[in-house]
């Protein structure tokens, strides 16, 4: 009989911005949910970030930024996961983003971007429907 | 004689009489319900649906009320107030390259603005040159980049420094940036005694709250430390510390916690100073406060009139403060980021409005408006004089600015003002039991109520506790902005060109003699011997950019990097 585990979500912020109130706070709603949550802090390489969504065997990235850099840090993330055979990791993002770039950030496999005013409840409905867990644990 | 402002019998009546507006009050509930099961401030402090004498009747005017420019300043810092001088018109402004921002300045002081804020870029902020593979992606989009002295001299370029003041919006590398502003002054032929202005230069919120992250707590203490005794020995008219609770509240904390966590970091550096060897009296003085503007009105208000009041008394009673400018709480506000939304964005006008004339009642001596598109973008300049003029039809046409703390003795106002004290006190209890700011950092304390605050308000907004226009009632969707500022990537590789051509016209030799100074005053115990601000002056000068002075620093004191509790 197979048993799905509990979804693994790594919330992380790339780059150096420090607003981290967006991130800690879905990560709190994450862990209300029964989700297990790995928060990585402020101030993430893309390398970074991809090495500990591997290491911690997570089945999505939720990636918080408010800077601007997303133009570098998403695209690279997207890169590494693939260079790494984690391409099947459902990445996400959460912040403030220019309206045309987000067509762009959804073109590179970026799965959903939740802009501000988003509610948890809907975020939280979001991975229930649309993350399965990588690898199911047999019992 | 003392100044208790209602008689014995006035209260018996009063008592009397509320009981019976009471009964009516309950009476007409029965017929038509309360619209809310329960009415507080967007901290969630309760209030209760009507103030009267009652609430203030311990009151005493003289030790809590007193009069503006008088302890325990509860009314204002100065005795004038805004009848003499309108507070400073003080946009927070940073964009692209230096000369973009340069060109900003200019365009706000040609449109009134009063006195300059600098919003420099991430790189910047956290102690790297744009060519730094950590700066990726980030240069000139939240604020300027400045790598260099001669980025300083652009971003300055035309702007008396002796007539304008400058704030400058720098944290770990507060010390360099502030001694690239003061050398490129004196290249320009201004007196370090005459420059006037403020760095924020504030570490403990950084831990707290805001995560400009570079150095642990001690050493950051010891860099601010030189900088307070540099600034008290040699540019006597700056503000050398702007002791922050924006931060704290942009990250969620309530009222209350922005109020009692700011005030103890004022306490924690007021005794960093003292162990240097100044007395309070030489530098209490210069340090300055910054606070948020939230959206609740009247909360706002009482918090401004509570600080000053504590600020007072804690300089009095704690310190021994003698000279009554070291018990002056000065502050600039800024208007609340978090308050805005994408949706519908020209209501953030309205947001703003508001905001500001709390802070005006409060007694600010600065102001940033913020501008409607700031929920998307640093600003353009179409939203930004949106924002200034909002301050200036404010102070203007609208008459608040014409009597001081016109809200005093306001028994709602004078009851929340007392409550706001009254909890942050508790707070400042706690944090002495903990062993004071470091140790609490340590444990995560100021780190985690914040955090706590933050998702208590975002489940009260889930549920429709707390009502965001456009948001969670009449919601709508992000609209296309027009004139949505871009800052092009591109901008990243010419700045990098720039820092390369600099880097090759140093002298070396000179520029080494320069670095091996600054890292025997850093190895060195700290003492106005081992004081980094002349060391850095001359380093700057002999080229040395802003990360080589921050990785010498990473190298003498280590780094720190955010712990990420949730």
């Amino acid at each position: 009989m197979k048993q799905e585990r509990r979804l693994r979500i790594l919330i992380a912020k790339p780059g150096l911005d420090g607003h981290d109130r967006g991130a800690r706070v879905i990560a709190r709603a994450f862990r209300d949910a029964g989700f297990e949550v790995v928060y990585t802090g402020c101030h993430q390489t893309p390398e970074q970030i991809v090495s500990t969504a591997i290491q911690e065997d997570v089945d999505m990235v939720g990636l918080s930024i408010l800077s601007g850099a997303h133009t570098y840090s998403f695209p690279r993330i997207m890169e590494l996961l693939r260079e790494n055979q984690a391409q099947d990791i459902t990445v996400i993002g959460g912040g403030i983003f220019p309206l045309e770039d987000i067509p762009k950030l959804k073109s590179i496999g970026i799965k959903e971007i939740f802009e501000p005013g988003a509610k948890l409840q809907e975020i939280i409905g979001w991975v229930r429907a649309n993350v399965k867990p990588r690898r199911a644990l047999t019992a | 004689m003392g100044g208790k402002l209602f008689s014995e019998s006035a209260l018996e009546r009063m008592e009397k009489e509320y009981g019976q507006w009471h009964q009516e009050y309950l009476k007409a509930l029965s017929k038509m319900p309360e619209r809310l099961d329960r009415f507080s401030t967007v901290s969630d402090l309760e209030v209760r649906p009507l103030y009267t004498p009652l609430d203030v009747k311990d009151q005493d005017f003289f030790e809590d009320i007193g009069f503006p420019g008088m302890f325990p300043y509860t009314r204002g810092v100065q005795s004038t107030m805004y009848r003499a001088r309108l507070w400073t018109m003080r946009m927070f402004a940073g964009l692209g390259t230096a000369e973009d921002t340069n060109k900003r300045f200019h365009y706000l002081i040609d449109h009134g603005e009063t006195g300059l804020s600098t919003a420099f870029d991430f790189p910047t902020l956290m102690g790297y040159d744009t060519d730094s593979p950590l700066a990726r992606g980030e240069c000139g989009k939240c604020g300027v980049a400045i790598d260099t002295l001669e980025d300083m001299q652009r971003l300055f370029e035309n702007i008396n420094l002796e007539r304008v003041t400058t704030s400058m919006t720098i944290n770990p590398p507060a010390s360099i940036i502030w001694a690239m502003y003061l050398a490129n002054g004196e290249n320009q032929g201004y007196d370090r005694k005459m420059m006037g202005g403020t760095i924020q230069n504030d570490c403990l919120k950084e831990f707290i709250a805001q995560k400009t992250l570079m150095l642990p707590p001690e050493p950051s203490l010891r860099l601010v430390t030189d900088t307070v005794e540099f600034g008290t020995r040699e540019v006597p008219r700056w503000n050398t510390i702007s002791i922050s609770g924006y931060h704290i509240r942009e990250a969620g904390s309530t009222a209350v916690q922005e109020l009692a966590f700011t005030i103890y970091d004022g306490i924690t550096y007021v005794e960093e100073g003292i162990k240097r060897g100044l007395k309070v009296d030489e530098f209490a003085g210069r340090l300055s406060f910054f606070w948020n503007s939230h959206v609740d009105f009247f909360e706002e208000i009482a918090k401004m009139r509570a600080g000053r009041r504590m600020w007072a008394r804690i300089m009095r009673d704690r310190f021994q403060a003698k000279h009554p400018r070291s018990m002056l709480m000065r502050f600039h506000t800024q208007t609340a980021g978090c308050s805005l939304t994408a949706q519908e964005p020209y209501n953030n006008i309205i947001r703003t409005t508001t905001e500001a004339l709390a802070a005006i009642l409060g007694g600010t001596q600065s102001l940033h408006t913020n501008s409607l598109d700031e929920v998307y973008m640093i600003p353009s300049e179409e939203a930004v004089l949106i924002a200034l003029r909002t301050q200036q039809i404010l102070a203007e046409e609208c008459g608040v600015a014409n009597v001081m703390d016109p809200l005093a003795g306001s028994y709602f106002v004078e009851a929340l003002t007392n409550k706001m004290e009254e909890e942050a006190l508790a707070y400042i209890r706690k944090l002495d039991e903990l062993g004071g700011m470091v140790a609490a950092i340590e444990r995560d304390y100021p780190q985690m109520e914040i955090a706590d605050a933050a998702y208590h308000f975002q489940q009260q907004v889930e549920k429709g506790e707390k009502i965001i226009i456009g948001v969670n009632k009449y919601p709508s969707e992000r609209p296309d902005l027009e004139f949505v500022l871009k800052i092009d990537d591109s901008l990243e590789n010419g700045q990098i060109e720039r820092l390369n051509r600099f880097k090759e016209k140093r002298d070396k030799v000179k520029l080494q003699k320069a670095m091996d100074e600054l890292r025997r005053r850093c190895e060195g115990p700290p003492c106005w011997e081992n004081n980094v601000m002349p060391a850095l002056i001359d380093a700057v000068r002999a080229g040395a950019t802003e990360q080589e002075c921050c990785d010498l620093y990473r190298e003498v004191f280590g780094t720190y990097s955010d712990r990420g509790s949730f």
